[in-house]
């Protein structure tokens, strides 16, 4: 039914060179960070919009937040083709869900402990997705929000984030975060990470969606952009007392 | 026209002097004796019904389904043995989801791959990467279940099914039977109630009906036929595909199922009445 069985052969020279072209050596099409944060009425998410080919930044509409049958929501960073490929898995686990129609769905602790289980096996045959993914959701009134990494290391919190998101943002949520946000001020608190993130991430890109799980289901904002300002005079002839510089 | 066919009805592989296989006919039987099952394809979708005869009183009212979703774009009702029902639908399921992901591989490859996972390949691959056509998957069905019916160690599906669905070439209905044939429909129905079920179904007008119309007329369609001096209690399960549910197959919301129920009573005592 499912298959999971995509893998690197079973061959004697498993790491050899023919079986390398089977498995996934490094990324290529990379998302960078993605935020998640709990707020009283649900979940927020925030992601940029790029997708970086090395220190390119190719892509500029891809959408990294995406959401996972009526209660939650994944986003992901790292390679995106994998990350459409978790969405395949993703689409047909809540598609066999939904046809036992049996008045139950899956909630976001069980989408996660799934997602889980996919990255751990996967990189238990050197053959990684090779993603950071946040996963979260409400469920008859309970607030989840996970994330699992591209080897399989899985835990939950108040706030969540992947990449530089972990060293520039979670400083700041540690801080600023408290359970009763409103939405507004999730919201603020998620721009502010992100302009962080922005300033000193160089594969980030100014153009980002947030997206916003409650029980009354899921919304992802029109794409838009942070304001910044580079008017400081540290910026301004940054040269001026360099040795031999102009 | 049934008659015994002694000596040459002990196997599917062996047909009778004038030409019949009978074991095929034994399990059309099995299909005849169920509960009636009516599906009728209105102007903007497919309309499913089921009479669901309640053997027991103990059991739960919504339980032993007759109806399954296959897809998100199709269902299929079943009549017949159940448990043949379930293997025929895990099929279908399986065919489903099969052909969105299927991936064929360019012939050209030099490589000998070990990997028989084509996605990983690498070569020239062909996704279908939409939900497989209706007229697809009655096929494949019907392949399954014809399947049964060549080998001596195998048994023919003693259910028939009704596969109802809607895709880019709008609602379709299709009925297959024991013997592996599949024909597309306006209206079909098997079961117990079949022939004074398909006399109802020709006196509509289905193309000028909606689903919602659509709904109330099957509905009244099975109370109609329902044996009540034979079958005591019957428990009526329905579902649609159209555009109201946003071409998803899905079960009929409460609130009109209700409607239907009352609707085909209170035609039934004026039935009565006269």
């Amino acid at each position: 039914m499912m298959n999971l069985a995509d893998s690197a052969p079973a061959t004697n020279n498993m790491l050899g060179s023919e079986a390398d072209s089977q498995r996934t050596l490094y990324p290529y099409v990379t998302g960078t960070s993605v935020i998640g944060i709990k707020y009283k009425d649900g979940l927020l998410f925030a992601a940029d919009m790029g997708g970086s080919y090395g220190s390119t930044l190719r892509y500029k509409s891809v959408e990294r937040l995406k959401s996972v049958g009526k209660h939650s929501v994944i986003g992901a960073s790292g390679e995106i083709s994998d990350f459409q490929e978790i969405m395949r898995y993703l689409d047909e686990l809540i598609l066999f869900d939904n046809m036992w129609d049996d008045g139950n769905s899956l909630g976001p602790k069980e989408v996660h402990n799934y997602l889980t289980r996919v990255m751990y096996n996967r990189r238990n045959k050197f053959n990684p997705l090779w993603n950071s993914l946040v996963l979260g959701g409400i469920k008859n009134g309970k607030k989840y929000l996970g994330t699992v990494s591209m080897i399989g290391v899985h835990y939950e919190d108040d706030h969540v984030a992947t990449g530089f998101g972990n060293h520039l943002a979670r400083p700041i949520l540690r801080d600023e975060w408290h359970e009763n946000l409103t939405y507004e001020e999730g919201v603020k608190l998620l721009e502010k990470c992100m302009r962080v993130l922005l300033y000193r991430d160089r594969s980030a890109v100014n153009k980002l969606q947030i997206a916003k799980i409650t029980e009354e289901g899921f919304t992802v904002s029109e794409p838009y952009s942070l304001k910044t300002s580079w008017d400081f005079n540290a910026f301004k002839n940054p040269t001026l007392d360099a040795e031999g510089s102009w | 026209m049934s008659s015994i066919g002694t000596g040459y009805d002990l196997s599917v592989t062996t047909f009778s002097p004038d030409g019949r296989v009978f074991q095929i006919e034994y399990a059309a039987k099995a299909v005849d004796n169920s509960g009636t099952v009516v599906a009728i394809k209105c102007k903007d979708g497919i309309v499913m019904g089921v009479e669901k005869l309640i053997a027991s009183k103990m059991l739960l009212p919504g339980s032993n389904r007759r109806i399954h979703s296959v897809h998100r774009h199709s269902g299929m009702a079943v009549a017949g043995l159940a448990a043949d029902g379930r293997q025929i639908v895990t099929r279908a399921k399986s065919e489903a989801t099969n052909y969105e992901k299927f991936v064929s591989r360019h012939l050209s490859c030099k490589v000998p791959l070990v990997s028989v996972d084509a996605a990983e390949a690498g070569d020239t691959e062909m996704v279908y990467g939409e939900a497989i056509p209706v007229k697809e998957l009655a096929e494949r069905v019907a392949s399954y279940v014809h399947l049964c019916t060549l080998y001596w160690w195998l048994r023919p599906f003693g259910c028939g099914v009704i596969v109802g669905g809607y895709d880019r070439d709008g609602p379709q209905l299709y009925m297959i039977e024991p013997s592996g044939i599949s024909y597309r429909y306006f209206g079909a129905a098997i079961g117990k109630g079949r022939q004074a079920a398909k006399t109802e179904i020709e006196k509509l007008k289905l193309s000028e009906m909606t689903c919602r119309q659509g709904v109330i007329e099957v509905a009244k369609i099975i109370y109609g036929v329902h044996d009540e001096a034979k079958d005591k209690a019957f428990e009526l399960e329905m579902s649609w595909v159209c555009d109201e549910s946003n071409r998803q197959h899905q079960k009929v919301p409460e609130n009109l199922l209700e409607e239907a129920k009352a609707a085909a009573k209170a035609a039934l005592e004026e039935m009565d009445a006269d």
